[in-house]
């Protein structure tokens, strides 16, 4: 939580606010463009905060935030949070039917509901939450830059 | 799990009263599991089993650590009715939904307010369920618990209604439009929220704003639609005539080693009759999303966005990296200290409450799979890292679920919050 925090303090506070109708097409494991737009889809306002070697762009609308983690103008990491969660297909792009079918796998594997947390051909996924509060990321491991641990991507 | 701390300024407000409040002291308690007492029957307490779940599931291995009870439905106004079993008790969600493949009742179809068919798309942890709204008489069987015209979800598990939406299908990884995708026949979802929804989804359709839950799908193609709140699935406990401002889900402690199946009590009402007191226990508010406030660790880092459901099976929170319990080689979601590692961790609501938890983890590959109830089953939590007290956390423990509201939050208090 502190980790969540203070990135979000830094990108508040300390650097170059960009508040604007910057498109962000951005689909996991692959390039930033500004041919579509993720948050024209979404509905939601977007941001982009810079860290010390990847960029955050935000976007948020009443439903759900969705964070795309960039670097070398790739997305190496998405993350989401709200009442429901967002367009999964739009941000996981290619990997989305192998998550599809991983976190069916597992639900056969055991009976009950909690927590979704795996990691599979080169991606990793996690979900968590309940009733009107969700939340959960995707990144690909071997696309993050050198310093990003997988707690900054909140 | 869910973490408040940037979806909207008021929240992140919240959020910085609630770090304030953590600093305050406030009351403080201590709940151990043992020595609870469960209410025996009577006209406002059921009885909820966890066992190894309805016998669709044994090609799965039965279900772990899920809390039974019986609903019974009527067409409104009718004696026409059909009790279903197997259906599943969930702290953490609102509404009652059943799949329709259990469903021999012909149920009046559930309206947006304004005549025309309501579908729904609701989501879980795991995946979504695709059906359509209805309205029935639900009671509780063996109590005087009934709630008239409820609109509920009919779970689409046999093909027979209006395909789910990509919309609703993608907002998800995958469907649990069956018995095994929610590990019963049917959920009772009495979580904090009077509506599964609430107001985000009054909005109309094409508002970003609205979560996307309910949809009209006028010649077979649906979109998302605003509907008015008493219009939206609704948590049967809130619409009792009597004991609807919350309830309490009480099982006695079991063996660390589990057991094949225990009983319990689910009382409705808090406050409300000679059974349902609050007594003693810490009452911790939650903020606008159910959630709270655990401190953990020697460093006693906080992680906000913890919360009680007993509709997770296992303890899950953090991760190795924070509190140094080794993640399982085969399925590294779950943990596997050598030996019972005993924990503490303290809750804290938003009114300054604290109640110091105490809790188990064990092996998650050395529990017995002849075993269906374990209070020390646990599991990662880390995005971000938040704890979330699944149905172990109610073995040996009454715990309450007050309603959001003026109304719902009797007797000490207006707002959502949990107690034990």
């Amino acid at each position: 939580m502190a980790k969540g925090l203070s990135l979000f303090g830094l990108g508040l506070v300390c650097t170059a606010l960009l508040l604007a109708a910057m498109p962000a097409r951005a689909t996991l494991g692959e390039s930033v463009s500004t041919v579509t737009s993720d948050a024209q889809h979404l509905r939601a306002s977007t941001r982009v905060t810079q860290a010390s070697n990847y960029e955050v762009h935000e976007m948020q609308s009443g439903a759900a935030t969705v964070r795309e983690y960039v670097s070398d103008g790739k997305v190496f990491a998405v993350s989401w949070q709200g009442q429901a969660r967002p367009d999964l297909k739009q941000l996981l792009g290619s990997y989305y039917p192998q998550l599809q079918q991983a976190v069916q796998a597992e639900k056969v594997q055991r009976a009950g509901r909690h927590p979704i947390s795996i990691q599979q051909g080169g991606v990793v996924l996690q979900m968590s939450g309940h009733q009107r509060a969700f939340t959960g990321r995707a990144y690909v491991p071997n696309m993050m830059p050198a310093t990003v641990r997988a707690q900054d991507l909140r | 799990m869910k973490s408040r701390f940037v979806i909207s300024l008021p929240l992140v407000f919240l959020l910085g009263s609630l770090l304030l409040l953590g600093g305050c002291g406030g009351s403080s308690s201590t709940s151990n599991p043992g020595g609870n007492t469960v209410t025996p029957p009577g006209d406002n307490v059921a009885q909820v089993t966890v066992n190894a779940g309805p016998p669709e599931l044994a090609s799965v291995g039965g279900s772990v650590n899920t809390a039974y009870t019986s609903v019974q439905i009527c067409v409104p106004g009718t004696s026409t009715c059909q009790t279903i079993n197997y259906v599943a008790v969930d702290t953490g969600s609102e509404g009652l939904r059943i799949l329709a493949s259990k469903l021999t009742l012909s149920l009046p179809t559930g309206s947006n307010g304004s005549g025309n068919a309501l579908a729904e798309c609701n989501q879980f942890v795991d995946g979504y369920t695709w059906g359509p709204v209805q309205v029935a008489d639900i009671s509780i069987p063996g109590t005087n618990e009934k709630a008239s015209s409820v609109p509920i979800q009919v779970v689409d598990d046999s093909g027979s209604f209006t395909g789910a939406p990509v919309s609703c299908t993608q907002g998800s990884a995958g469907s649990d439009n069956s018995v095994v995708g929610l590990a019963a026949y049917a959920i009772l979802g009495i979580g904090n929220f009077r509506q599964d929804c609430g107001g985000a989804c009054t909005l109309p359709g094409n508002n970003g704003n609205n979560p996307g839950l309910y949809y009209l799908c006028p010649n077979g193609i649906c979109n998302v639609t605003g509907v008015p709140i008493v219009n939206q699935v609704q948590n049967p406990v809130a619409l009792f005539s009597t004991d609807n401002n919350g309830s309490i889900l009480e099982f006695p402690t079991i063996d660390p080693a589990g057991v094949a199946s225990v009983s319990g009590s689910l009382v409705f009402g808090i406050g409300t009759q000679s059974n349902n007191a609050l007594g003693s226990a810490a009452q911790l508010t939650l903020d606008s999303s159910g959630s709270f406030t655990t401190v953990f660790g020697v460093a006693k880092n906080q992680y906000p966005g913890s919360f009680v459901d007993s509709g997770s099976n296992g303890l899950y929170f953090l991760d190795q990296s924070m509190d140094g319990i080794p993640q399982c080689q085969s399925n590294s979601s779950f943990y596997c200290p050598t030996a019972i590692q005993n924990l503490s961790a303290t809750n804290q609501g938003l009114n300054g409450a604290n109640s110091t938890v105490n809790f188990s983890v064990a092996n998650a590959e050395n529990l017995s799979a002849s075993f269906y109830a374990f209070n020390d089953i646990a599991g990662i939590n880390d995005n971000p890292p938040a704890f979330d007290f699944g149905l172990p956390f109610f073995f040996g423990r009454n715990v309450y679920t007050g309603l959001e509201g003026v109304n719902g939050g009797q007797p000490t208090g207006t707002g959502q919050y949990v107690a034990y």
